[in-house]
């Protein structure tokens, strides 16, 4: 299948939706078939060969705050040799609401077109008041994803008409194999953290007062913490006497944050709420690592009720205790633990992600003419 | 002795009545500039009211792409709900940017050349005038503010409370540069 992605957002600036077009993009393109990205992207910039660059994006106030967005009849005719050029099968646009690439897509193309819709942001007033302005070029897809049930409620509440959700999937692959850092775990144990460290909600202040108990009991064991935030304060919450036994990262890229997954015999997920899927412990359960996790719902939802990952009372400490001591004494039950998170993560893989995403294609696609007619610049051709 | 009392009164009295000739100038004055802030005022407000229906109009009507519609209509959009002054200023600000980036296109008259509707062209045109007038009205008004402001900063106007409880005028601070439509130059 010939497969064309649009992306709306500057390839070269990380952010949420480039990352999904780039992982669904090598997804599709390991189960075989043709695909080709149409990207805005500041020149210069080094793509490999399915990543096609529409020029630069421009700065221009949007929706409240300055984004950085690619239109104007340039950019159109851009996507439009892309189209006729690619002569795609199903044209797959990301975030079409969003004023570029891929609402000018949706105005220029003639075929099968898929869109999935990325935000959830309950407060924006600009989609209704451009509804007008989109509704005539969104009228052309015809088959609309969300990423996330606030996506889909977003799109209901603005656009109207329905989507089907397929979630953001993991990159299994990031972090299935990495050498852990030098000189851990280390003989003593080692617990993980991995999240934001001045935002309650993650609860490190659970995991550092469960430390206090555990390594007084536990002579060797030591906490590698990683993420962005002051860690003086983290550091404060430890006994004096147990402060050389914690190791701070800071900010991590994902090649050291795969690196931190593999190099601690039990990562924890000390989460005390505001999780609605848990991006990081399914990282950590695409590392085989053994997870002790809050029984949070999202968290036992991943977790299998507890067969992927130890749970433990949210916001106990006492209990994190127990139970981090329970599965650091039982290297048997760290095997079984590692495994069963291998085998449950596959279910988020984007290779399992990407199936469903084909079935949607095939689904738009006019049934017996799959490669009969590719997707056309339509009307707005001037040719 | 007589005489001395009459004199000094004489000269008093002659005083007070140019004093109070001076005062009531001054209280004229401030009046005849409270009044310009007022009128330069309304002007500015037309003006911006003005753009930003003609731009409504251009992102509803016109044969742009639906990427510069939508970014059109929602400065538009926002700079007519902005309910306070720095709120509006900041949206203000935003529509004439989102205009800019929209709009300073090299070759933009030509690309909407064939498919333009007829008045596509006048549209345009009216755009860019709608712009210069906020331009416009926007200098004129800081300047009467900017009068106003300096005529009540004396210490007879403070002391005398000859603004009486009109408000201190505010400058209007935003970015008002209009588009360079297609690029000429």
């Amino acid at each position: 299948m010939r497969v064309g992605l649009v992306c709306p957002y500057t390839w070269e600036v990380p952010g949420g939706v480039q990352q999904h077009v780039g992982d669904l993009a090598e997804a599709l393109m390991g189960m075989g078939h043709h695909v080709s990205v149409l990207t805005p992207c500041e020149p210069g910039t080094e793509l490999p060969a399915h990543i096609v660059s529409a020029g630069g994006a421009v700065p221009v106030p949007y929706n409240g705050s300055v984004a950085r967005l690619a239109f104007g009849f340039r950019a159109a005719a851009r996507v439009r040799r892309w189209i006729r050029d690619g002569r795609f099968d199903v044209l797959h646009v990301h975030e079409p609401a969003a004023p570029s690439l891929s609402l000018l897509a949706c105005w220029v193309a003639d075929g099968p077109i898929v869109a999935t819709f990325h935000t959830s942001n309950p407060r924006s007033r600009a989609m209704s008041v451009s509804a007008a302005a989109l509704r005539t070029a969104l009228e052309r897809i015809n088959g609309r994803i969300a990423v996330s049930d606030a996506a889909r409620r977003t799109l209901v509440e603005h656009l109207g008409g329905d989507a089907v959700l397929i979630p953001n999937g993991v990159a299994v692959r990031r972090f299935e194999r990495a050498d852990p850092l030098e000189g851990w775990p280390g003989a003593g144990g080692a617990i993980g953290f991995l999240g934001r460290m001045d935002e309650p909600r993650k609860g490190l202040p659970v995991l550092l007062r469960a430390f206090n108990q555990l390594g007084r009991e536990r002579p060797g064991l030591r906490l590698l913490l990683a993420g962005p935030g002051d860690p003086r304060e983290a550091l404060g919450r430890v006994d004096p006497e147990l402060r050389h036994r914690v190791a701070l990262l800071g900010r991590v890229d994902d090649a050291d944050k795969a690196r931190v997954y593999h190099s601690v015999d039990l990562f924890c997920a000390p989460n005390t709420g505001g999780e609605s899927f848990g991006i990081v412990l399914t990282e950590a359960m695409s590392a085989g690592a053994a997870i002790l996790a809050s029984d949070i719902p999202a968290f036992r939802h991943v977790l299998r009720d507890g067969a992927a990952g130890a749970l433990f009372e949210a916001g106990d400490p006492a209990a994190l205790a127990r139970a981090a001591g329970e599965v650091l004494d039982d290297p048997r039950r760290r095997r079984e633990l590692s495994a069963a998170a291998r085998a449950a993560v596959r279910g988020y893989d984007w290779r399992t992600v990407a199936a469903d995403v084909v079935r949607v294609y095939e689904t738009v696609m006019p049934a017996g003419t799959a490669h009969a007619r590719p997707v056309t610049v339509g009307r707005a051709d001037p040719q | 002795m007589l005489a001395d009392i009459v004199s000094t009164v004489t000269t008093v009295f002659a005083l007070l009545v140019l004093l109070s000739f001076y005062v009531s100038w001054r209280a004229g004055r401030l009046d005849r500039l409270h009044t310009r802030v007022e009128t330069a005022h309304a002007a500015l407000d037309a003006a911006l009211l003005r753009r930003s229906a003609v731009v409504l109009e251009l992102a509803a009507a016109s044969e742009l792409e639906p990427a510069s519609r939508v970014l059109l209509a929602d400065a538009a959009g926002r700079a007519r709900r902005a309910g306070g002054a720095r709120e509006r200023e900041l949206a203000e600000s935003s529509l004439s940017r989102a205009l800019r980036a929209v709009l300073d296109q090299p070759g933009l008259r030509e690309g909407l050349g064939e498919g333009a509707a007829p008045d596509g062209d006048d549209l345009l045109a009216e755009v860019e005038a709608a712009a210069k007038r906020v331009h416009i009205a926007r200098r004129f008004y800081n300047d009467a503010v900017a009068a106003t402001r300096e005529a009540r900063a004396g210490r007879l106007v403070r002391v005398l409370r000859l603004a009486g409880r009109a408000p201190l005028p505010e400058f209007f601070e935003i970015d008002d540069e209009p588009p360079d439509i297609g690029g000429r130059g």
